[in-house]
């Protein structure tokens, strides 16, 4: 049994394999699945217009070319398992952005702080949020802006701080 | 009080007309399409009955009127399921004393009305709704029952988007699909009736299906096919105090808040880490709730990672090996006790805690609601893969009484996504019988097996899929 089967969280370790070389990183924005089971699902496949997400079955896990991803986003959208994200290393000398699936009230606006929580819902440090895109199906993607070395680290927003 | 949710971040409710009903002579707001149960429960009555012998109070548990916790006298009338009744102006609501008086009045009009069909569907779910709309448009007569005032059965309490393939509505909000199959519905031929349950199956030459609606209209269908897809109903958990009003299943606090936008508590325990207590706890979030952990009394999560993922990113804790151990409380749940469990399942002394939780959320699985196939006759099974007694039947979905059909949860319980498979093909075998349409019904068919079995070839899949083959080879040897 792999721990996350008993915590939930995943962790770098268990990605390893399936996240973007550094070089790509580096380049700017790129999407990262944490979606690593088999499940029957597929929507993140049809929807990438650029190719880059394969299923190799309605049930294998995604396989991303990572050549072909333009970091655009639509896939975070449409993840039923907000599974997706969009990390672009190349913001700024201090800051990465991160782009998350957001479901929840208030809908976050635009220059807000908020806390930065990681992948077991702690606070690691503050999120600006750089922009907001609410979609037609309510979803709302938010991409917040983090200091560099949280860039793998955050995966979503807490309490408004101001 | 008012616990109703105002605003949410996925939906949206209707209160287009204030009502008022009365709780013995307390006047109480109620919103028109709400239950009564739903309308009680917005303004702080969370108790609704006494059980008959030692007085404990009872509130709602299920939500979708199969348990008997929610039995109120409505009217004069006793033993109305408040949880699936619409509430009307003026409406006089009664404790019920004991074991409830009879009627006051025997004037209480019931009409009568007899029809004729091709098929029957009972329950309008997923895998109902897709049944009827398969066999209408392949040319049969189709009459569809629900028992809830709302068609679309688990769909409709369902915030976040679902799994399954792209071809059909995966990444769609369980909400919105029961929509489209509810706008589906509308545009084919197949009649309807809401909040009528059907109560009986006989034989007078041929099958005959007694149904009441609302207490006040005994409909008789005579059919030829029926299919049965009446879903799912909650397990229970023994623990001490489970019958304390706050202790609700999954099911039950879904409807109350994401169907008629109540709020269930302030704070949460979720007893079970499957897909369905993942996602209650999730949904409970986005109303506004503070979930404060789920406990999982096995070793890992049973539910996708994903929904586990989505959860513990909020700062819920999933504690696996534990469970819950007693609810505390007089009236209303006050408190939890949590404790570890050892690996032979026993728990571990010292490790019990208590948490200061007033809702406690049982999500520990679904037992098929059988009871109209048993009723009827059909050979039954105790499989525990499909969460328990099914009736026998083989992959086309046939029972063994002729012309009896099930599909969905009651067959075995799985996802919408199946179970909306799983009622196509039974739709498109009536066809078949008809000879109605035969090329397109079996191509149908043929689409929904391949559908049906690629979304089965998951890992979570492997149990339902053993269980599945041990009914099918069961039909094989009786017929
Ligand atoms: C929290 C939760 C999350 C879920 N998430 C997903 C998901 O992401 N993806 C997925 O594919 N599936 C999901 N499911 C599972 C899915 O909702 C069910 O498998 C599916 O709804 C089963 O469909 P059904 O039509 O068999 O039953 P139901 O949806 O339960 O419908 C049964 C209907 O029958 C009616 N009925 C019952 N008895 C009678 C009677 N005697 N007379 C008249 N009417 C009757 C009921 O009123 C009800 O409307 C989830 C379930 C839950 C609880
Ligand atoms: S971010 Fe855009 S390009 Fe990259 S995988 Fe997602 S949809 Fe495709
Ligand atoms: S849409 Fe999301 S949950 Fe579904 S397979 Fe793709 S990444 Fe996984």
């Amino acid at each position: 049994m792999s721990n996350y089967e008993a915590t939930g969280v995943l962790t770098l370790e268990d990605l390893k394999d399936r996240l973007p070389p550094k070089e790509r990183l580096e380049k700017g924005p790129v999407a990262i699945i944490e979606c690593i089971q088999k499940i029957p699902c597929n929507p993140c496949a049809h929807v990438c217009r650029f190719g880059a997400i394969k299923k190799p079955s309605l049930v294998e896990p995604p396989e991303v070319d990572y050549d072909k991803c333009t970091g655009c986003g639509e896939c975070v959208a449409v993840c039923p398992g907000l599974a997706i994200f969009v990390v672009n290393l190349k913001y700024r000398e201090e800051e990465a952005l991160v782009t998350i699936p957001y479901e929840l009230l208030p809908i976050p606006e635009k220059g807000e702080i908020f806390e930065a929580l990681d992948r077991e819902g702690k606070p690691v440090g503050k999120a600006r949020v750089v922009s907001v895109r609410r979609m037609k199906d309510k979803t709302t993607v938010v991409t917040i802006a983090v200091k560099k070395d949280l860039a793998m680290v955050v995966r979503n927003i807490g309490r408004k701080i101001e | 009080m008012d616990l109703r949710i105002w605003e949410h971040p996925i939906l949206e409710f209707k209160r287009d007309k204030q009502v008022h009903i009365y709780l013995e002579d307390k006047k109480i707001d109620a919103y028109e399409g709400e239950t009564i149960a739903a309308a009680l429960y917005a303004s702080g009555i969370k108790i609704y009955s006494k059980s008959v012998k030692y007085h404990r109070p009872r509130g709602f548990f299920c939500g979708i009127g199969k348990c008997s916790s929610c039995l109120m006298r409505v009217n004069g009338i006793p033993h109305v399921r408040t949880c699936v009744t619409l509430v009307k102006d003026g409406m006089r609501i009664e404790y019920e004393k004991g074991r409830g008086d009879p009627p006051i009045t025997t004037e209480i009009e019931v009409e009568e009305e007899k029809l004729d069909t091709d098929l029957v569907v009972v329950g309008g779910g997923p895998a109902g709704l897709s049944a009827a709309i398969a066999a209408a448009n392949l040319g049969v007569d189709v009459y569809l029952v629900d028992e809830n005032p709302r068609a679309g059965g688990q769909l409709i309490k369902q915030t976040h988007k679902f799994f399954g393939s792209k071809d059909n509505y995966a990444g769609v909000r369980g909400v919105e699909i029961a929509k489209i199959l509810l706008r589906e519905l509308k545009k084919s031929s197949v009649k309807w009736v809401l909040n009528a349950s059907v109560i009986g199956y006989y034989e007078n030459k041929r099958p005959v299906l007694a149904i009441a609606q609302e207490n006040r209209k005994l409909i008789e269908v005579t059919t030829r096919n029926v299919i049965v897809a009446t879903g799912a109903q909650e397990n229970m958990l023994p623990f001490p105090n489970n019958d304390l009003p706050g202790v609700y299943g999954a099911g039950g606090v879904q409807t109350l808040m994401n169907v008629y936008g109540v709020k269930p508590g302030n704070d949460a325990l979720i007893v079970g880490a499957g897909n369905v207590g993942l996602i209650v706890g999730y949904q409970l979030v986005q109303a506004g709730v503070n979930v404060k952990m789920v406990v999982e009394a096995m070793p890992k999560i049973g539910g996708y990672l994903v929904h586990a993922s989505k959860l513990r990113r909020l700062g819920v804790p999933i504690l696996t090996r534990h469970t819950i151990s007693a609810a505390k409380g007089k009236d209303y749940v006050e408190g939890a006790v949590i404790v570890e469990l050892d690996e032979n399942w026993q728990p571990v002394e010292g490790t019990e805690q208590e948490i200061d939780v007033d809702l406690i959320c049982l999500a520990v699985g679904l037992t098929p609601s059988s009871e109209l196939l048993f009723q009827a006759g059909c050979e039954k099974a105790y499989i525990p893969e499909l969460g328990g007694p099914v009736a026998i039947h083989n992959e086309d979905l046939e029972t063994t009484i002729d012309g009896m059909y099930l599909a969905g949860d009651v067959s075995g319980i799985e996802e919408a996504s199946t179970a909306m498979m799983e009622g196509r093909i039974a739709g498109a075998n009536v066809a078949i019988e008809f000879g109605k349409e035969r090329s397109r019904a079996e191509k149908l068919r043929e689409e929904s097996f391949e559908h049906l079995n690629a979304l089965r070839k998951s890992p979570f899949s492997e149990r339902v899929l053993k269980g599945k083959e041990r009914v099918w080879k069961m039909w094989r040897e009786l017929k």
